[in-house]
């Protein structure tokens, strides 16, 4: 076992078998540690009050929690100035404020949109709503049966048409990291403007979206140890200032006539109404908790886990792994099938061994149509996963096919 | 639920069932259903004579679960008038929803009564109705 599991209460609860929860569904969504759980209700608990308005100490204070959360944030990806850093309620929010706010305001007919077409459906469906108000061209960086983008389908797909270049960093389906520097150099070269969704990505490897070069860059805090509800959006402040405001009303105003209004300057402009402070106070304990081990050790450690499992799940009967079975270039984050077992019969059966995986299409419905599955089941890791976690599902998947049927009798536990 | 509860010998023979996989060409009626949160995808092809469901062919994919709730109800309507079918797509769900429990009510939906108990498994519910509600949007499209 690895010793950070004993920081995250729910993963040591036991079922009144005596059993406890393999988490393997990182990709979805992390646990808590306590110390996360802790700043969330210690917020609640002393500091309360909505930030930015009261001029009492409360407020002050809230505004404080606030505001240090978003200083937290802008180290952790190597912004140039916390302005930079705006929260939003998740990725997806954030990429539909890039998609609407930008989107709508810059594109113009004929211009082009490029997205993999690995990507999540919250980085594909806003710039296909986009693409068709404005009469862009919306086209997509295709990969091959591995998951990975070729520079030459880069050179090919990226041109003077470009106007955005939307991409994961790293896969939520295939774990495997992007070219997201060389898509970044090819898009400025042109002058298109680079979207990089990091929800994958700042989880689990160091990011500097200076070094990146990244235009805009968003992630959700959720999953990297944080609460749901928070997520982030960075910009480059010329382009965040060039941008109108997405939701409009309180706190994102300067002076409100009758007829008229002004906005305040950036982050405020995009955080209209009352946002999540409670979890902004978890967003900066889960940076903290994740600076602690440092994030070239968070990197390593999965690699290492990574390997184990791929090597694990290449060795059980009938079942095949999706993209690459290679450990370089990727994240700990798996796809596979088992011959004559749907994916979500696999999920089913390995829950009654406690063991949390995913099935389905991952919020990538056009990465399985081209990869030529309709549906996979997905493992991936964390920092509190262990050897036993990749045994016990492993030991599990054995057995899926006997469930179904198929072979000599099943053993009736 | 205990899985072997849920994997019965009845529901993973009539899941690998290709009795009814045999979808025509030309049908009276063709519907598809799907589950969008976990892929199970079918197409149902109905042809009624006379107000009599004929014949009953599937294509698609899904899980075990889907699949064989989809052949089981295939060989269940075959034969039936179009308000018995109704009846019994009625009797499959209540029996579902735990509002249908009179024994003699159960029999009458044959081995489909195999699925009384996975009300106890919430995420596995909408794989066991898909081709039942499929199927009663096909009846009532083929009435309109």
């Amino acid at each position: 076992m690895n010793a950070y599991i004993n920081d995250f209460p729910l993963l040591l609860k036991k079922d009144e078998k005596g059993k406890r929860t393999i988490y393997l569904d990182n990709a979805a969504t992390t646990q808590k540690p306590s110390c996360v759980i802790k700043a969330v209700s210690d917020y609640y608990e002393y500091t309360n009050a909505n930030p930015h308005r009261g001029t009492y100490d409360l407020s002050m204070q809230a505004t404080d929690v606030y505001e240090s959360a978003r200083k937290r944030v802008s180290k952790f990806i190597g912004a140039e100035s916390e302005d930079q850093i705006i929260f939003t309620k998740n990725s997806t929010e954030a990429l539909n404020i890039i998609a609407q706010s930008y989107g709508m305001t810059f594109l113009k007919e004929g211009d082009g949109v490029v997205v993999a077409i690995s990507e999540h459906h919250s980085n594909l469906v806003p710039w296909q709503v986009v693409a068709q108000a404005k009469g862009a061209e919306l086209s997509f960086l295709y990969t091959d049966k591995y998951g990975e983008i070729s520079s030459e389908e880069i050179e090919k797909k990226i041109t003077e048409k470009t106007k955005i270049v939307a991409v994961a960093q790293i896969s939520n389906v295939t774990g495997k990291i992007n070219p997201v520097r060389e898509i970044i150099e090819r898009a400025h070269k042109f002058g298109a403007v680079a979207v990089v969704d990091g929800t994958q990505g700042a989880p689990h490897i160091p990011v500097d979206v200076n070094e990146l070069n990244a235009d805009f860059y968003v992630f959700s805090g959720h999953k990297m140890l944080a609460p749901m509800g928070i997520g982030v959006l960075y910009g480059k402040k010329d382009l965040l200032e060039s941008m109108p405001p997405f939701l409009y009303g309180g706190d994102m105003i300067e002076y409100v006539e009758e007829q008229n209004s002004t906005y305040a300057p950036v982050p405020q402009k995009f955080e209209g109404g009352t946002q999540n402070v409670g979890a902004a106070a978890g967003l900066s304990a889960a940076i903290d908790y994740l600076n602690n081990i440092g994030m070239s050790a968070v990197m390593e450690k999965e690699k290492e886990l990574t390997e184990y499992m791929l090597e694990k799940l290449s060795s059980v009967p009938h079942l095949r792994i999706i993209g690459s079975d290679k450990p370089e270039g990727r994240i700990g984050v798996v796809p596979f099938i088992i011959d004559g077992a749907h994916p979500h019969d696999i999920a089913t059966i390995l829950n009654a061994d406690n063991v949390a995986v995913r099935a389905g299409h991952h919020c990538a419905q056009p990465f399985h149509t081209h990869l030529g599955v309709s549906s996979t089941c997905r493992a991936s890791i964390y920092i509190y996963n262990s050897v036993e976690d990749i045994d016990q599902m492993a030991e599990s998947l054995s057995e899926v096919r006997r469930w179904l049927g198929y072979g000599s009798k099943r053993i009736v536990h | 639920m205990d899985l072997n509860e849920l994997y019965t010998e009845i529901i993973t023979q009539y899941s690998r069932s290709d009795k009814h996989r045999h979808p025509p060409e030309k049908a009276d009626i063709k519907m598809r259903g799907v589950n969008p949160s976990c892929g199970d995808d079918l197409t149902l092809y109905l042809n009624i004579d006379d107000n009599v469901i004929k014949d009953v062919e599937i294509s698609g994919e899904g899980c075990a679960i889907s699949q064989a709730s989809a052949s089981i109800m295939a060989d269940l309507m075959e034969g039936k008038s179009i308000e018995e079918a109704q009846e019994l797509i009625n009797k499959f769900i209540g029996m579902i929803k735990k509002k249908v429990t009179d024994e003699d009510e159960l029999e009458e939906l044959g081995d489909a009564a195999a699925f009384e108990n996975i009300s106890n498994m919430p995420a596995r519910v909408k794989c066991a109705v898909l081709a039942w509600h499929t199927l009663e949007e096909a009846l009532n499209k083929k009435q309109k």
